[in-house]
């Protein structure tokens, strides 16, 4: 048993303390925020409201429910992450594969190709054009394919396919394998780990897609949930008269309704988070180890 | 170089007819017809856009497109500097960006090497969880949540202010605090996330160091100085010189989801007033002039903090 100094004990102790603090203000404000979504505008208004709800009431989200731009809006959240993620694994595994192979003659010039685009980026207004000109403007596409490959995300995969062992590809082709069936039937089930983590990574930015959606789609009954959300948050704040979004419920308890959109908005998170966390801390080791 | 080297393997190169390398990429054709559309992605999407920037020199007109629009040479970057929001618009992105550097930057070392001095494993790993989490919410819902909690009326941190005696403060509405809301959210989001990769780096240092450390009869903190920060000394150079590139890249999205009217004279940085200039007021040319300004100038100090790091450190990017 070794023996700890006064000074080591009473930093052990504020060690503790500070880092219990830290823990409990990101948790605290996002228990603030469902407690809210629970509690009745009165409660709310006057403040009443800390970590635990006051006269419970699941008004809110029978709003929320009930709205059916908010649906709509959700709806194509949901899509754009399943299908966008899905574009985005098949683009960039059938880049990343190719060069990872030594077969592939060039690949390091491909490499240089990519990695020039990660540190020059491009400027908002030539790529709007761009988007314009190729007719993805007011269309879910403008969401999915102009990310469909983060150089980031590439690197990653890359890593992961050289590292597996080259005899095993050398052995199935003796076996008489061609390159598609050695994809099939090897490399994709061998690549499960990289692919979870991967994809998880582009349906986290899929989901939370603010930035495009605000470039390149102006129609109302395209907007994703992050949209609405930001739209449905800034009215209440600028007090914006004549909206239609709300109801006279809303407009009774604008902050009741804004609460209960952020708590759905974060459901699919808060779903996936444990895969999260035991793919993305792989996930960011492989990407550094590149650079 | 010796030339018995060369003689064995340089001929090789020349020799290879174009025939032979047809033959070559025909043998593995699949592996080149996998990756073309990846290749035309970053073509299409990212090399055309860049050069699309030549719009910066022009007076674009969207009919007469990148061949028929005027040149006007340096006029929209004059035009920028002369702009008389854009100088406080610089100023803005300059001041978010050195506090960021100043709090942001060193916060995940500082967490990541307390949390390393935890031996209670439950604990450490409860704390972790809960500090990753609020790196995978977007800015939306950290704008919403801050909302909800910087509340004038019912947010709790003022509830709080209000308990000790303090008048209530409109945080949000208000210059003089914009700018500790948008790098307090940042830090919020983001410490935890940072953690990551230096706990690792922690992890990834050799036990016997220490062991040998505590004989000789240093103390924690005396280890803490002499093999813990040296350790991490090359992960740092890296991700700072990362940031630095990154210097003039605060972030669109998270600073415009935290903007209204009332804090704007703060809050306002090249890239929301690109977005206002390009997109809303359709001022293409000059809008990509200033963001041209700011990837040069992002380079720039890239190019300077790796030289300099070269020479201090002996670490670089490249």
């Amino acid at each position: 048993m070794k023996r700890y100094s006064t000074a080591r004990k009473i930093f052990v102790v504020c060690n503790y303390i500070f880092l219990s603090a830290v823990a409990l203000s990101m948790f605290l404000p996002i228990l603030n925020i469902v407690a809210q979504s629970f509690s009745s505008p009165k409660a709310i208004d006057n403040g009443d409201v800390l970590f635990w709800p006051v006269d419970f009431t699941f008004m809110y989200y029978q709003y929320v429910f009930n709205d059916a731009s908010i649906w709509r809006s959700f709806a194509i959240s949901v899509y754009i992450t399943i299908l966008g993620t899905l574009i985005n694994l098949i683009a960039t595994t059938s880049l990343a594969y190719p060069l990872s192979r030594k077969e592939y003659v060039g690949r390091k010039f491909v490499l240089i190709y990519v990695l020039i685009t990660m540190i020059f980026t491009a400027p908002l207004i030539p790529e709007f054009i761009l988007i314009k000109e190729i007719r993805l403007m007011n269309t879910l596409w403008a969401l999915m394919i102009p990310t469909a490959i983060s150089a980031f995300n590439l690197f990653v995969m890359r890593s992961f396919f050289a590292q597996l062992p080259n005899e095993l590809i050398d052995s199935c082709r003796i076996d008489g394998c061609g390159e598609i069936r050695i994809i099939r039937s090897l490399i994709l089930p061998l690549s499960k780990p990289v692919m979870a983590s991967v994809g998880i990574f582009y349906g986290v930015t899929n989901w939370n897609t603010y930035k495009n959606a605000l470039y390149f789609i102006n129609d109302r009954s395209l907007y994703p949930l992050q949209i609405k959300l930001r739209e449905m948050l800034v009215n209440d704040n600028l007090a914006d008269t004549g909206n239609q979004l709300f109801s006279e419920l809303a407009t009774a308890s604008p902050q009741g309704v804004q609460m209960t959109v952020i708590i759905v908005a974060t459901i699919p998170m808060v779903l996936i988070y444990p895969f999260l966390q035991k793919h993305f801390t792989k996930g960011m080791l492989l990407g550094s180890l590149k650079s | 170089m010796k030339t018995g080297v060369q003689t064995t393997i340089a001929p090789r190169l020349p020799t290879r007819s174009f025939r032979r390398t047809i033959r070559y990429m025909k043998k593995y054709k699949t592996l080149y017809l996998l990756s073309i559309p990846g290749i035309l992605y970053f073509l299409v999407f990212k090399y055309t856009p860049l050069m699309g920037s030549v719009i910066a020199f022009q007076k674009y007109n969207i009919f007469q497109g990148f061949t028929g629009s005027p040149w006007v040479g340096f006029a929209n970057f004059e035009k920028m500097f002369s702009h008389y929001d854009f100088i406080r618009i610089l100023k803005n992105t300059i001041i978010l960006g050195i506090y960021d550097i100043l709090i942001a930057f060193p916060a995940p070392i500082f967490i990541a090497l307390l949390l390393n001095e935890l031996r209670l494993m439950v604990f450490k790993r409860t704390v972790q969880t809960i500090i990753y989490a609020p790196h995978f919410l977007s800015w939306v819902i950290i704008s919403g949540i801050f909302i909800g909690i910087l509340s004038p009326s019912s947010g709790f941190v003022n509830q709080i202010l209000v308990f000790f005696g303090f008048e209530p403060i409109y945080f949000l509405g208000d210059n003089a605090y914009i700018r500790s809301v948008l790098v307090g959210s940042g830090l919020w989001r983001d410490v935890g996330y940072g953690t990551i990769i230096y706990l690792a780096a922690l992890a990834g240092i050799n036990p016997e160091l220490y062991e040998v450390a505590e004989i000789d009869g240093a103390s924690r903190w005396r280890q803490t100085l002499s093999i813990t920060i040296p350790s991490l000394l090359p992960v740092i150079t890296v991700l700072f010189l990362l940031k630095i590139g990154d210097f003039m890249d605060y972030g669109f999205e998270r600073v415009y989801v935290f903007q209204n009217p009332l804090n704007l004279q703060n809050s306002e940085i090249l890239d929301t007033y690109i977005y206002k200039a390009g997109l809303q007021m359709q001022q293409y040319s000059y809008a990509t002039a200033i963001g041209l300004f700011k990837s040069v100038v992002g380079l720039f100090l890239l190019f300077v903090a790796n030289t300099l790091s070269r020479r201090a450190t002996g670490e670089s990017l490249y």
